[in-house]
């Protein structure tokens, strides 16, 4: 067990709920809710881009908000209700922000499309996507870096159906 | 990184007890700026961090003319409040340019009050002269690159800048800052919450290890006053400014009555103007008087090659919001 220099533990135990079922974990308090999800659970679907707040590439939703998990311990979790873009669709079909994004053909590389689409489905529970500079400035924290924005945008307006 | 311990606090009073007996533990909130700094950079690198993030501490409640804002609460959270909206307006656009969604889910206000520079020397321990993680070391950053650093409250001890949007209008509001100490709590203005760099850039504001910061209070507008915020900035959104300007103005028949300015973007500090405000009370809404405001709001800047455009840059940013503030009234 691993301990800080005056002895005290470094493990925290909680429980992650993720996509709706609850694990028990013991993890270094240094883990990510990013590396949990990626590295301990195989939950590989949510990217870790930048690392550090930048490109939105980590972008879960945590209590239906949706934040950036390369910032957050898993630790504070806690209890919380964590969804990635595995559990966006409960039966295995795609959810409608997915199959917008491939009728519009919203990405290419592909690396920052899981970010960008939870982003979206938030997005769209937030009542912001009446325009596309409002869709615009409102995914402003997802960077894609091929530059796939214009069909982004239209994929997003089309599921928003404004 | 180094380990560290984790905590979550059941309630306040042992929180700042953890905290306040012990230099090696931190507290974390919404984890933007600590996470980043100890996970990311190494810069900081607390032995014990003691989560906050459930106290209550969260809600934001309306007292006559008055929002208490509990320091808990999101950016997002008080962009979203009724009041803000009807009687802050400017508040709420700073909140909205602040950052990305993500971000404003997760950022507590007292953490956005609390958050620390985004320079890029101080952010990287690589760099040995930083006077802010180790004084007396230096500063590269005055013989780096400057261009995001601060003009204002700087000297060639430190130019790292106050990168917060939200503290622009809050200062010029007069909000207030309410702290739990392990023995006492004390209020201070933000207009006195903040300490200007001189030779000890570590020390950036009032508060002793171990306080809290609980809530801020924020006095809301009178009915009919204006205000704006506009950030100047590298691109459209989500990013840090070059400049910004906060302004509300209360204006009868012409006449301004009463001004509150302050400036972003260019301060080692949330830059309050008293100077522009001056030349605004009492004066008529015309052209001059703003450019005059906007030439009073900049003095003495201690400028680099790469910073000295933001003078006339938060000159013309302060007169273009005080245009579009007080537009048809002139």
């Amino acid at each position: 067990m691993s301990e800080t220099a005056r002895g005290a533990s470094t493990e925290v135990d909680f429980t992650l709920r993720v996509n709706g079922s609850a694990q028990r974990l013991r993890l270094d308090s240094r883990v990510t809710l990013l590396d949990a999800l990626r590295d301990r659970l195989e939950l590989t679907g949510t990217k870790k881009g930048c690392d550090q707040g930048a490109c939105g590439a980590c972008t879960v939703l945590v209590d239906g908000k949706r934040v950036l998990s390369c910032l957050t311990l898993a630790a504070q979790c806690d209890g919380r209700e964590v969804t990635t873009i595995e559990g966006l669709s409960g039966d295995g079909g795609l959810h409608p922000v997915q199959e917008a994004f491939i009728r519009h053909d919203g990405f290419q590389c592909g690396y920052c499309t899981p970010g960008q689409i939870m982003s979206a489905v938030a997005l769209l529970a937030e009542g912001r996507a009446g325009s596309d500079e409002e869709i615009r400035e409102f995914m402003s924290g997802n960077i894609c870096r091929c530059g796939a924005y214009p069909n982004i945008v239209a994929a997003i307006r089309d599921a928003s159906g404004y | 990184m180094q380990a560290f311990e984790y905590i979550r606090a059941s309630d306040v009073a042992s929180a700042v007890a953890l905290v306040s007996g012990d230099p090696k533990t931190q507290y974390l909130a919404g984890g933007t700026t600590q996470i980043d700094l100890m996970l990311k950079d190494g810069v900081l690198e607390p032995e014990r961090l003691v989560d906050i993030t459930r106290l209550p501490l969260r809600g934001i409640t309306r007292d006559g003319d008055v929002l208490r804002v509990g320091a808990l609460a999101t950016m997002e959270e008080l962009a979203a409040d009724a009041a803000v909206a009807e009687r802050l307006p400017f508040v709420r656009e700073a909140l909205l340019a602040g950052a990305s969604t993500q971000l404003r889910n997760m950022a507590t206000i007292g953490g956005n009050i609390l958050q620390r520079t985004r320079c890029r020397y101080f952010r990287d321990p690589a760099v040995s002269a930083c006077n802010k993680r180790a004084p007396g070391s230096g500063c590269a950053a005055v013989s780096g690159a400057a261009r995001m650093h601060a003009i204002l409250g700087a000297s060639e001890h430190c130019i790292a800048l106050h990168a917060s949007d939200l503290c622009v209008p809050l200062v010029a509001l007069d909000a207030v800052a309410h702290i739990q100490g392990p023995g006492a709590q004390r209020s201070v203005p933000l207009t006195e919450f903040y300490v200007l760099p001189g030779d000890r850039p570590d020390v950036e504001n009032v508060l002793q290890h171990g306080e809290l910061v609980t809530a801020i209070e924020i006095p809301l507008l009178p009915a009919g006053t204006r205000s704006g915020y506009l950030k100047v900035r590298d691109r459209a959104s989500y990013e840090f400014a070059l400049t910004s300007a906060a302004v509300a103005l209360a204006i009868d028949g012409g006449v301004i009555a009463q001004a509150r300015v302050a400036l972003g973007g260019v301060g080692t500090i949330p830059w309050r103007v008293p100077e522009a405000e001056a030349v605004l009370h009492g004066a008529p809404v015309a052209a001059q008087v703003l450019q005059a405001a906007a030439d009073a709001a900049i003095h003495d800047p201690f400028t680099l090659p790469g910073t000295a455009f933001k003078v006339e840059l938060a000159k013309r940013t302060l007169v273009r919001v005080l245009e579009t503030v007080t537009g048809g009234s002139a």
